[in-house]
């Protein structure tokens, strides 16, 4: 009897102890979690306090006003927020196809031992520093840009506005967007490779049994099944390109306002990039904290966005990161 | 009665099931457009492929000219034709180690709490996936600003530090969220076998889930830095002021030249001697970014195969 007693003294002590550890570390777990959401709490803190005298004096007035002088202290996103949209639906009017293509040749066509190499080289093409991609951008695509392809745009599609006269030096809003593709691309392909992975063979199968051809299944059986998770993963791009900012600075050419689509202009980011360092007035910083809010705003809406759409799939799976 | 009835009223939106099977369209035709999707799709598979070679073969054709032993070993580059890029390596290291070492820790113990503590389903795991979620969609120049107010504004100085810190906020829902999908990956059989054992749950993670998954936590690792180390919009907003010809180990209270910035600021010099030079550093950076990123995914491939 005193021995069982001793007995379970000891293996209670011994929970005990182990508790302790247990303790510590679920202490540590939710300490790190805890931080984290802390951490986004602190974002959304900071940036809008730094905006705080930017938005006192320009309102809601500042989304609207196209205006940038920081020498008069005169501030307005319009023409940021324009060439952020204009430059990231480039970019995506070409890397959505593309990278939903890709996304089928990865998941349907491609022999095995194809599909080992060309999908990790596709993903690769996201590890490329941004500043590496600008740099590039500005050495080979924006001359080649400037000379046949927006000459050849503006003298087909010309009649419309925004197709205006090409610049000399090609760094302009057409040429960020076509730049962010190398960005959006592998974002868009891989997500969508996995997504296309996911649609039960059971489904393809019986499709190519009833006689379909390997485009009647897609069309009829892969897509419609996806959609969500393409829209999704259409989305998760759309964040990257609207929040790229170094690339963007040295590919679209420093301009303010709204501008044609071969002009020089600037993007949310790429404004907040190239002033930062050198502001010029007392509402300058504050004004790009501002940028940077509606920044925020976007980025943190994509991610809800795409989250909602994408429902029960698990998108950032498949970016690899 | 009743069967007969309920035939009749069938769905008239279905097919005919008593319709004979005939082939619609004409095949060929199908197939034709079939073969040109089957094209369509492997042309953009390599649209993909040459931009990807494009980029790496001109860094590398401009880039390779200018290293040499010196350019690695001096400081100086851009300024002066025998200057190198030493100082800026050294500071990239040191910044991005000293991220790892804040990013690293944090972002194995989020990846723990979503897997062994919270519920798969339970509220705050939720709320912690969305926050993962939200801070690696959050724009890298929106981080380097949080960092200026938080640090750069009550310091009155930009320094590596700041840098370090913002790079490990872009770094930590990464590795977070890689730790997170390696720890599920480990059979829930090692766990309730050490469960059954009477096995603390802390000795259960220390000694067989963390083992278990350590090489696809290091995978995340790795990827992470390889974002870190080439990161230059954060670097710009707080740790962009700087002695680009100092050798800087230590990152605090002041400014840490790095090959981002160094990129950044003198890649529309007038200079051709200072351009094959950012060629030479961009080239460095990207060797190095491709390489642990080749070396990460050969590291998951074999734990991968080894059975756990």
């Amino acid at each position: 009897m005193t021995s069982f007693g001793a007995g379970a003294r000891r293996i209670s002590s011994r929970l005990r102890a182990g508790g302790g550890g247990d303790r510590v570390l679920l202490g540590l777990c939710v300490a790190a979690g805890l931080l984290a959401t802390g951490l986004l709490i602190e974002v959304v803190y900071q940036v809008i306090n730094g905006a705080r005298p930017s938005i006192a004096h320009f309102g809601l007035g500042f989304l609207v006003h196209s205006r940038w002088e920081p020498v008069f202290n005169r501030f307005g996103a319009a023409g940021a927020i324009y060439g952020t949209v204009l430059s990231s639906l480039i970019a995506l009017i070409i890397a959505t196809p593309l990278g939903i293509a890709i996304g089928l040749y990865l998941s349907m066509m491609a022999p095995v031992t194809v599909r080992a190499v060309v999908g990790p080289m596709v993903e690769m093409l996201a590890a490329i520093p941004s500043v590496i991609v600008g740099f590039w951008g500005v050495a080979v695509l924006a001359p080649f840009i400037s000379k046949h392809v927006e000459p050849a745009l503006h003298s087909v599609l010309g009649f419309i506005p925004i197709f205006g006269a090409p610049q000399e030096s090609g760094l302009s809003t057409f040429t960020a967007g076509v730049g962010l593709t190398l960005m959006v691309l592998p974002i868009v392909a891989a997500l969508s490779r996995d997504l296309f992975l996911t649609v039960p063979p059971e489904l393809t199968d019986g499709a190519a049994a009833l006689g379909a051809t390997r485009w009647e299944i897609i069309r009829g059986v892969v897509l419609p099944s996806t959609a969500s998770g393409v829209a999704a993963a259409t989305v998760l791009g759309l964040g990257r390109a609207l929040g790229e900012a170094i690339a963007v600075t040295q590919m679209i050419g420093d301009g303010t306002g709204i501008h044609k689509l071969f002009s020089p202009g600037n993007s949310l980011a790429s404004r907040i990039a190239s002033e930062f360092p050198t502001p010029s007035s007392t509402l300058d910083i504050p004004s790009l904290f501002y940028l940077a809010l509606i920044l925020l705003a976007i980025g943190l809406a994509s991610s809800v966005v795409a989250r909602a759409i994408a429902g029960r799939f698990d998108v950032h799976r498949a970016t690899g990161t | 009665m009743n069967v007969v009835a309920g035939l009749e009223a069938r769905d008239p939106s279905l097919p005919d099931p008593t319709a004979p099977l005939t082939a619609s369209g004409n095949l060929r035709r199908r197939q034709a457009v079939s073969r040109a999707v089957d094209v369509g799709a492997s042309a953009a598979a390599v649209i993909a492929i040459l931009m990807l070679c494009e980029v790496v073969y001109t860094v590398a054709r401009k880039g390779a000219p200018a290293l040499s032993f010196t350019f690695l070993t001096r400081n100086g580059a851009g300024l002066a034709s025998g200057g190198g890029i030493a100082n800026a390596l050294i500071g990239t290291a040191a910044i991005v180690a000293f991220a790892a070492v804040i990013a690293v820790p944090i972002g194995i113990f989020t990846g723990l709490y979503l897997t062994e503590f919270a519920g798969r389903r339970s509220p705050s795991a939720r709320v912690l996936k969305l926050v993962l979620d939200m801070l690696q969609g959050l724009p890298t120049i929106v981080v380097g600003i949080v960092v200026y107010g938080l640090i750069v504004v009550p310091e009155h100085r930009e320094s590596g530090f700041a840098g370090a810190v913002a790079l490990s906020i872009i770094m930590l829902p990464i590795i977070a969220r890689s730790s997170q999908e390696v720890l599920l990956l480990v059979p829930n059989s090692l766990r309730e076998g050490a469960d059954a054992l009477g096995v603390q749950r802390w000795r259960t993670v220390v000694g067989v889930i963390l083992p278990a998954a350590a090489g696809g936590i290091a995978t995340g690792a790795i990827l992470s830095i390889a974002r870190a180390s080439g990161e230059t919009a954060p670097l710009l907003i707080v740790n962009s002021i700087f002695n680009p010809t100092s050798t800087q180990l230590m990152i605090f209270g002041h400014g840490v030249p790095s090959i981002p910035m160094y990129i950044w600021s003198t890649y529309d010099l007038p200079s051709t001697t200072a351009i094959a030079q950012t060629w030479g550093a961009a080239f460095v950076l990207l060797l190095f970014i491709l390489l642990a990123n080749v070396g990460a995914r050969v590291l998951l491939a074999r734990t991968r195969r080894i059975p756990t």
